[in-house]
């Protein structure tokens, strides 16, 4: 029994591969690749804006630690994963040696959802650069 | 690297600007479309952002 849908076949790794860590590593970084010079420019000052506006608002930068409950331990990684996301802007941070304590204050708590907020926007931008690079979108 | 420090609004209208900017740029086909979707986005955090501030102020009064 058919479903009606054709599956559309993957790319080929090398053609996208590239593409997805260079987005992934600089927010843009995709699009640019692909030549998308003025989305690559609006998503790059969009996520590093973000990004850097959580480091000025102090945010806290999650960890991949086991919590007191399943609910913690959940934000803990998922906040940790959407902190990787931001590629080389995280991996600067932590490099150079960012380290701030989970305080309370509605700045840092707005620092913290801005530097999480970074990464999963930067997924988006990922996804989007992978569609043009299967041709799937313009 | 120089601290801030916003208010709720300046946050969250940042937030939304942000946001709305790459939700723009990465949902539609042409460049017309991402700009009416941009500030459609826009348009809506900011209502969202309004409406949950009088609904917690009437909560608290």
């Amino acid at each position: 029994m058919s479903s009606g849908k054709t599956k559309e076949p993957a790319p080929p790794v090398n053609v996208w591969a590239p593409v997805v860590g260079v987005g992934w590593l600089l927010p843009g970084g995709g699009h640019f690749l692909l030549k998308r010079y003025g989305r690559a420019g609006l998503l790059a000052f969009a996520i590093t804006g973000m990004y850097l506006l959580g480091l000025m608002m102090r945010g806290y930068l999650f960890q991949p630690l086991r919590g007191p409950d399943v609910l913690s331990t959940l934000m803990n990684y998922g906040g940790f994963v959407g902190n990787i996301c931001s590629g080389l802007l995280y991996l600067l941070t932590v490099w150079l040696g960012y380290s701030q304590p989970e305080v309370p204050g509605h700045v840092h708590d707005y620092g913290a959802k801005f530097l999480v907020t970074a990464g999963l926007l930067n997924i988006l931008a990922i996804v989007d650069a992978y569609e043009i690079a299967a041709g799937r979108k313009s | 690297m120089p601290k801030v420090s916003l208010s709720h609004f300046e946050a969250a209208f940042l937030f939304a600007f942000f946001t709305s900017i790459v939700l723009g740029v990465v949902t539609k086909t042409n460049d017309r479309d991402r700009l009416y979707y941009g500030i459609y986005c826009f348009v809506w955090f900011l209502a969202a952002l309004f409406g949950l501030g009088w609904l917690m102020y009437f909560g608290h009064h």
